[in-house]
């Protein structure tokens, strides 16, 4: 699209900067019977710059959990959140975060939602009006900056909350469920356009998703990760050439990519059910 | 039965069904038969013309006085307790020549805007303080509650005792009444507002002094200004009941002292000049509601 030649940054085939790393991170909580529940255990994830990571897992995993950590919106009961080299327990605003709702402020315009990210790092109105202009004019919402999200449909919404998420300049986003409550055409649109998002503004991106095709289809790997207690229990490669076109998903080796999944994901039900009985 | 069943067969007796499937099925089909037709009926009545309206509601207030006047003069009302139509309107010209009415309508708008004021002002910032502190906001809340639940209007020989006859006794009280609903109005509004929405402003690195300004504020305001029309006539009955208690001014004074020397027609013409006033300040609360709310919220 905008930019044309953009270097890939194909898994494995070249050295990458570590841009996120998550140690070891738990997270316990406690219970109303007095207990501990155990949301998250030992976590583990390196994530290259520019890579493109979903993480699947049954409700119940700590993938909100562990978004919250990465954010910095809570703090890890053991391990360490280390962004850029540097680690960053409990640390906000150094990631974008896009939540399962769009969140749009309701009382503000299509344009003054995007730039929140940036006028609260202090940019002035002004400037940040001109760097959202051309960048809404070219993903597809030009027509509706001076609209209330209230007058938008679904998928336009996503899309401001993720320009939004965008703008706030961060390297690493955080998208979780982003195209859960859509229909299935516009999921599809939404996940072309976020393909061309990633090419065009080279984030590292981590993507929560239930749905094992769409995980496939974006990213370089995949994360499985079980319930009670959540953690991490397999590290899918996706091998697949970019750019990817949506007739992919028929592919022999897309259809065997969800086949490994499928069984980790089965497993991973079965794993969380059984530790529920013992306890 | 031998032959396969498929999902089709279940309608003929299946050995699936319950016992007296057949039977409701068979009778639900003779209700259908014997169902009367159902005629065609008209949905909504239309809507009456304005014109229609006006003229109706001209007519009962004219009809009203007429009533009210002509049964006067039969000796069917007694004119001594309950007045009459054109008495009232004598006292009412001759209160607006010399004044008086104007004067004392005045005294009062001007007690009921400021303890409005006070008031909306006082319980917004008091509300919205409750968002910083949530042990503060759980040690004052049932403080509140506990003054809400009081009569205010009880208090009034207190407070006209303390503050004295002059306005300041009648702001008090009018702010006395307005200020505890606001508080728990905006307190209400404050825990209603979307955590999502605060969490989202919080990750984009916002100080909390950011959140309050940009989530915080822009929400609770709609809630504010719907409760302006209801805190506009809190505050003019506060004022008004200020000064029956004690005042040398005002309409409340006014109705108190006709009503001392029984002059009915002069208390007609302080409860209608009242029933104006707040009549006026509905009105422009409302009309302000509609600007407030798009410029304020805009401005944040």
């Amino acid at each position: 699209m905008a930019i044309a030649e953009v270097v890939l940054p194909d898994a494995g085939t070249e050295t990458v900067l570590e841009q996120l790393v998550v140690d070891g991170v738990s997270r316990t909580f406690p219970s109303p019977d007095g207990g501990v529940v155990e949301a998250l255990v030992d976590a583990q994830l390196r994530v290259g710059q520019g890579e493109f990571i979903s993480l699947i897992g049954p409700s119940g995993c700590g993938k909100s959990t562990l978004f919250n950590l990465i954010a910095g919106l809570d703090e890890p009961t053991s391990g360490s959140i280390v962004i850029d080299g540097v680690e960053r327990n409990g640390q906000q605003g150094l990631v974008g975060y896009m939540l399962q709702k769009d969140l749009l402020l309701p009382w503000r315009t299509v344009l003054d939602n995007v730039v929140l990210g940036l006028e609260i790092s202090g940019v002035a109105r002004k400037e940040a009006y001109s760097i959202a202009r051309p960048l809404l004019q070219t993903y597809g919402l030009g027509g509706f900056m001076d609209r209330y999200p209230g007058q938008l449909s679904g998928g336009m919404k996503q899309r401001a909350a993720l320009l939004r998420t965008i703008l706030f300049n961060r390297d690493v986003i955080l998208l979780d469920e982003p195209f859960g409550a859509l229909d299935a055409q516009t999921r599809e649109h939404m996940q072309e356009w976020l393909l061309d998002l990633w090419d065009d503004f080279q984030k590292t991106v981590l993507f929560v998703t239930h749905d094992i095709d769409e995980a496939i289809y974006l990213s370089d790997r995949v994360f499985v990760m079980s319930a009670r207690p959540g953690r991490i229990v397999a590290e899918i490669p996706i091998a697949l050439e970019r750019p990817r076109s949506p007739s992919i998903v028929t592919s022999p080796e897309f259809v065997a990519l969800k086949a490994t999944a499928r069984g980790y994901l089965n497993n991973a039900h079965r794993i969380g059910g059984h530790i529920v009985v013992e306890d | 039965m031998t032959d396969t069943m498929t999902p089709r067969d279940a309608t003929s007796a299946s050995p699936s069904l319950a016992p007296g499937t057949s039977e409701a099925l068979g009778r639900l089909g003779e209700l259908r038969s014997q169902a009367p037709v159902i005629s065609r009926r008209r949905r909504a009545a239309k809507e009456p013309s304005t014109w229609r309206v006006n003229m109706l509601r001209v007519g009962i207030v004219v009809g009203i006085l007429t009533v009210w006047e002509v049964g006067a003069n039969l000796g069917w009302i007694d004119a001594f307790f309950w007045s009459q139509p054109s008495q009232i309107w004598d006292t009412a010209k001759v209160t607006l020549e010399s004044g008086d009415i104007v004067r004392n309508a005045r005294f009062t708008f001007g007690s009921t805007i400021a303890g409005f004021l006070i008031g909306v002002i006082g319980g917004v910032s008091i509300g919205l303080s409750f968002w910083w502190s949530r042990t503060y906001a759980l040690v004052a809340e049932p403080m509140v509650i506990a003054f809400e639940a009081m009569p205010k209007l009880a208090l009034a020989p207190i407070i006209v005792l303390v503050l004295g006859i002059g306005i300041s006794s009648k702001v008090a009280m009018a702010t006395a009444l307005v200020i505890v609903i606001q508080i728990l109005n905006t307190y209400a509004a404050v825990r209603a507002v979307d955590n999502d929405l605060t969490t989202l402003v919080y990750s984009l690195g916002a100080s909390r002094w950011q959140v309050f300004l940009k989530v915080v504020v822009p929400s609770v305001l709609p809630w504010v200004v719907s409760s302006l029309r209801v805190a506009i006539g809190l505050a003019l009955t506060g004022a008004v009941v200020g000064e029956y208690i004690g005042s040398r001014e005002g309409l409340g004074r006014m109705i108190q002292y006709a009503g001392s020397t029984y002059d009915i027609a002069l208390i007609w013409v302080g409860v209608f000049t009242l029933a104006l006033l707040s009549a006026f300040l509905y009105i422009a609360v409302s009309l302000a509601e509609r600007g407030l709310l798009k410029g304020v919220i805009r401005a944040t």
